[in-house]
């Protein structure tokens, strides 16, 4: 079925999924030209904004056929433009990238050459990439070569950041009078800083001319178009964009549609200066396109079905552009073409009253007839949200592809004010990315890396030893043997964790400061808070907040493998740590009385068990402790979040055996969810448990839940499900997500049972584990839900 | 002190009573259902509940077994329930876990505190505790106790039961319970004792008696053919409950998910006697009691 309000925005959405993701040449050869005739003369800051001024009077423009907002990264829809000044892709990289099965990116014959000749020979001594790997020391390459944690800023630009309501009240026009008042107040007598703040100013101020050029440039070729356009209704149309790129973003909106091209030429802008993570987002998009629309609609420009077309288009821009191409660990790390551009709907206002509004409806619905990966789309719910709203967002949830995703806008802002921001810069805020924390407009807060808990706990049990990559990374702490109580072990624990945490944070300064020295983002900065003002750019601390998060992977899997050991030795001796050691070496081979003991007969996190839950809370306190309020190079400080992406596929397969009876190279638990199937208590005990980690502790916390149709199926079942959200919210939980089970989860079921303990199925009035039934029965139970789709 | 023995406590249930509870299903019931799905609920006392298709026959559970009560016979691992003391090493060293215990001890006090837990659901879905069973009732002295702690608590307790119980024990409770899910099998007597192994007066009786108390009662009723589905049984049911006052009747239609544990507890089980009414016949039954004006529903 084509999904579309329309049948422009079917044909839209069919073009967009069905293209191709190709590596567009055209961004890193135009850069390259900017750098050749710029470099050396200018400085770093000022060479960076006129590249991307180069970039934007040179670059293709593209309108597709039927589209009412205009704007591609590259010169049509599926390109991704690469960034050689970053991570400069050997012919290999291209090589892989065309081919490889998974999130593959088809390379041209003439993009290969162009690659080969021109950027290459450039960038390939140059690359911040390489600079980062020659700056990293010997330990930190060990940890990050052997999965102890990832590093996001190795082949991508710090970003992590999110539009808030600034671009709807002012052009860059606007802007560029404010970075001119900045400029004239410069204080060379006094301030010791002066003349670098002159130079990130007029960096900004050459960026806010590239876009303004881009705009006008758009305008041109729309009249173009349409001047040669047949059809009188298109030509129309193209006259109208043209109108709408002579306003924007010189200027800001005067209308909804203006206000939608506006931060679509704001999002091209930042996300093709340099390759964030994750790209970019509008943030409370609701909110900043109601006053628009309320105009609209008492001038009678607008009607409700114009808007959700509008938004409509809007959607489909955002999913034509995949995510940068992402080459070794980074690309394990978070495989997929998805760039996290996360929308938040509903919430509150500023002033602190209930956010929703009419264009919050308008994107459930826009959400729930694309149903596309991207944008990410995300409910904000708070004590304030209509309970309206909520069901409705269950409504769409249950469909099971596990959109929208529901957050604790409570949780986010205590979560802010707990960071030591405003009150009124914490309601704007809200999550971005998958879960992350942050003040919208406002705030670097940038994702650092993954560290894989539940390996430091393997490392620590071998004295420091890695097994798999068979080198000393971390400190001797002492043969666990000789431990004489599970505190002892505990200890050790700490003080492995300390050391990683140690090396991880070395290498962090390294690699912000050479981006705030050699990669700043001028145009980033205009729009964020308070770069202009403090004449710094993004990537030195110009913004008003500043947070590295490090994100905390595996505490399900760490959770049970400390169960496991506390429970079977120290407490009730049911065998030895030389035993159980031995039995993780075989990958318990051989042991199978062991593994069943440690899987299927110790307390498992998830089960609402406080002699479980108290060891998770006791992790957590530990990394959060070693983690939170140690100082980032920009003047702000570290915090933690618990999510993972894909990392914990990655994470797992550089590993050995848990002592829960993980098996080797199996993936470890995602998110602060459960190890998988060990939660047999039901969806309650699993949010109990979770909710007993301290949640505003961290900037973001992630939690997947599925459930079967028939538990949510009628309106009782969507008041139980918006109940069991809120009791989630109540205990200060700060994300949720939903997957459905279908047919294809109870096969894997059927063939896996180990990994399915906690799956419950209902028939009737009666449930079961599924486990528990016979294969007669699992075939009946599977029939059965595929027809209750 | 007072124990009860229980066979399951599930939480989050969506389907025994109003929003999101935990159901407690207590062990042992007064009447056997030919058709019961949960035939592990019927006895009073523990049982061992062995799944053959995940036994490999090690004999590791033999074994370990300090009252012999495990043995082979036949190449098939046998079970002498008269010589089980519970001990539970067969199911500890089970390396298969192909066996499992029913039938846990509970005091008020520690199966209170399970029932708290959940107490942040309960008071954002308007749920609360379901007793199921087995035969809730049949625990009385047990029930009493803790009927009244969840009604202090503030927790919403709602009784599943098949009726048959002296009046005196709902009389003993009724303060105490916020809504009764009350199943009816049949409404002719001596089908009744055929099916269902006692004669339904006792329970027809209590049903009228609670009404007009003012119970707020929700009706269950299974539906099995051919044992109560025929226009007669319907009618007369309906006949019979004209001047009852039921807040909602849930129409549970048979199924043969159960059918799996007769199997694991080594009991022979009838089932291709018994079917689940055709969807037609279901949504016939169904108008019927909608046309009575009742609020009805096909399933939990």
């Amino acid at each position: 079925m084509k999904r579309g309000f329309n049948e422009r925005t079917k044909k839209l959405r069919e073009e967009s999924i069905k293209t191709q993701p190709f590596i567009s040449i055209e961004r890193a050869k135009l850069y390259t030209e900017a750098y050749k005739k710029y470099e050396g003369c200018v400085s770093t800051p000022i060479l960076r904004a006129l590249s991307f001024k180069y970039f934007m009077e040179n670059r293709s423009l593209c309108i597709n056929n039927g589209e009412l907002i205009v704007g591609e990264k590259s010169e049509k829809p599926q390109g991704a433009p690469s960034f050689p000044e970053l991570c400069c892709h050997t012919l290999k990289d291209f090589d892989v990238m065309d081919s490889r099965e998974k999130i593959s990116f088809k390379v041209s014959k003439d993009a290969r050459k162009i690659q080969e000749d021109e950027i290459i020979p450039y960038w390939k001594d140059k690359s911040i990439r390489k600079k980062i790997f020659d700056y990293m020391s010997d330990d930190w390459i060990d940890c990050y070569e052997n999965g102890i944690f990832t590093e996001f800023m190795e082949q991508r630009a710090p970003g992590h950041t999110v539009a808030d309501g600034k671009i709807y009240k002012k052009g860059f026009l606007d802007f560029k009078k404010d970075i001119q008042r900045e400029i004239d107040n410069l204080d060379y007598i006094n301030d010791k800083d002066a003349y670098d703040k002159l130079n990130q100013l007029e960096a900004m101020k050459i960026s806010c001319d590239a876009i303004i050029i881009y705009g006008k440039r758009y305008a041109k070729y729309a009249r173009e178009l349409a001047e040669n356009e047949t059809d009188e209704k298109r030509k129309k149309e193209l006259l109208l964009i043209a109108k709408n790129c002579d306003i924007v973003p010189a200027n800001s909106p005067k209308n909804y549609h203006q206000a939608l091209q506006m931060y679509w030429f704001v999002h091209i802008g930042v996300t093709t200066e340099l390759n964030i993570w994750d790209a970019f987002s509008p943030g409370r998009l609701d909110q900043h396109l109601i006053p628009f629309y309320r105009n609209d609609m008492e001038d009678g420009i607008i009607n409700d079905k114009k808007a959700r077309e509008l938004l409509e288009c809007l959607w489909i821009k955002f999913n034509n552009q995949p995510a940068p191409p992402k080459v070794g660990i980074t690309l394990k790390e978070s495989g997929t073409y998805t760039d996290f551009a996360n929308i938040n709907t509903g919430g509150i206002t500023p002033d602190g009253f209930n956010g929703v509004n009419e264009v919050s409806y308008l994107i459930l619905d826009t959400m729930d007839e694309m149903k596309l990966l991207q944008p990410s789309s995300n409910v904000q719910i708070s004590r304030k949200t209509p309970k309206n709203f909520l069901k409705r967002a269950c409504e769409i949830s249950k469909k099971g592809w596990g959109q929208p995703a529901f957050y604790n806008t409570d949780a986010v802002i205590q979560e802010m004010l707990n960071a030591s921001k405003s009150i009124e810069d914490a309601r704007e805020g809200g999550v971005s990315g998958c879960v992350e924390t942050g003040a919208f407009g406002k705030e670097a807060f940038i994702l650092t890396g993954y560290l894989n808990i539940p390996k430091i706990l393997e490392i620590t049990l071998n004295n420091g030893y890695d097994k798999v990559s068979k080198k000393q990374l971390g400190i001797k702490t002492k043969d666990p043997r000789e431990f004489k109580s599970f505190d002892e072990l505990f200890e050790a624990f700490k003080k492995q964790l300390h050391h990683f945490i140690d090396i991880k944070i070395k290498g962090n300064n390294i690699i912000e400061s050479i981006y705030s020295k050699h990669m700043p983002a001028p145009f980033m900065s205009t729009i964020i808070s308070d770069c202009i003002t403090k004449g710094k750019d993004y990537n030195a601390g110009g913004a008003r907040y500043n947070t590295n998060y490090i994100q905390g992977v595996g505490i399900g899997t760490i959770t049970d493998s400390l169960a496991s050991i506390k429970y079977n030795i120290y407490d009730n001796n049911k065998f030895s740590l030389d035993e159980l050691l031995k039995a993780i070496d075989d990958n318990f081979e051989g042991h199978r009385q062991i593994l069943n003991i440690v899987k299927n007969k110790t307390p498992k996190y998830g089960n609402d068990n406080n002699y479980v839950d108290k060891i998770m809370k006791d992790i957590f306190d530990a990394f959060y402790l070693e983690v939170t309020d140690r100082p980032n190079i920009k003047g702000g400080k570290y915090r933690i979040n618990m999510l993972p992406t894909t990392c914990h596929v990655y994470f797992g397969s550089v590993m050995t055996a848990s002592a829960n009876g993980r098996l080797a190279y199996k993936p470890t638990s995602e998110g602060i969810s459960p190890e998988k199937g060990a939660d047999t208590n039901g969806p309650t005990s699993v949010i109990k448990s979770a909710s007993k980690m301290d949640h505003l502790k961290t900037g973001g916390t992630l939690l997947n839940q599925k459930f079967t149709p028939s538990v949510v199926s009628g309106d009782e079942g969507l008041e139980n499900m918006a109940s069991f959200i809120k009791a989630y919210f109540t205990m200060d939980g700060h994300h949720i997500q939903f997957n459905v089970i279908d047919k294809e989860t109870l096969i894997d079921a059927q063939n896996n049972p180990d990994e399915y303990n906690d799956l419950i199925v209902r028939v009737a009035g009666y449930s079961d584990h599924f486990n528990n039934l016979d294969k007669a029965l699992q075939d009946e139970i599977i029939q059965r839900t595929e027809q209750s789709f | 002190m007072k124990k009860a023995i229980i066979m399951n406590i599930q939480k989050f249930c969506v389907h025994d009573g109003p929003g999101i509870r935990t159901t407690i299903f207590f062990k042992g019931c007064p009447l056997s259902c030919i058709w019961c799905h949960n035939p592990e609920s019927q006895s009073f006392n523990k049982e061992i509940m062995f799944n053959y298709e995940k036994c490999n026959k090690c004999g590791e559970c033999i074994k370990r077994c300090k009252s012999k009560a495990l043995s082979i016979k036949k190449d098939n691992i046998h079970y002498d329930s008269s010589l089980c003391n519970f001990c539970e090493n067969c199911i500890d060293f089970c390396i298969n876990n192909a066996r499992n215990l029913v039938g846990k001890l509970f005091s008020v006090s520690k199966l209170m505190k399970e029932i708290e837990k959940d107490m942040i659901f309960y008071e954002e879905s308007g749920g609360g505790v379901t007793l199921s069973g087995g035969e809730a009732m049949e625990q009385i002295d047990f029930i009493k106790d803790l009927v009244k702690q969840c009604k202090h608590k503030g927790i919403s307790v709602a009784i599943d039961t098949c009726g048959y119980t002296s009046f005196q024990n709902f009389e003993n409770i009724f303060n105490y319970v916020d809504t009764f899910l009350y199943d009816i099998k049949l409404i002719n007597s001596n089908k009744h004792k055929k099916y269902v192994g006692v004669y339904n007066e006792l329970i027809l009786k209590n049903l009228r008696k609670l009404s007009d108390k003012g119970a707020n009662i929700h009706l269950r009723l299974p539906l099995i053919e051919p044992v109560n589905t025929s226009d007669d049984d319907i009618y007369n049911l309906l006949d019979y409950l004209k001047d009852i006052n039921i807040s909602k009747i849930n129409l549970l239609p048979y199924h043969k998910i159960g059918s799996h544990k007769y199997k694991k507890l080594n009991i022979k089980y009838d089932f291709n006697s018994m079917k689940k009414p055709s969807d037609k016949r279901l949504e016939e039954i169904k108008s019927l009691f909608k046309n009575n004006n009742y609020n009805v529903k096909i399933g939990g």
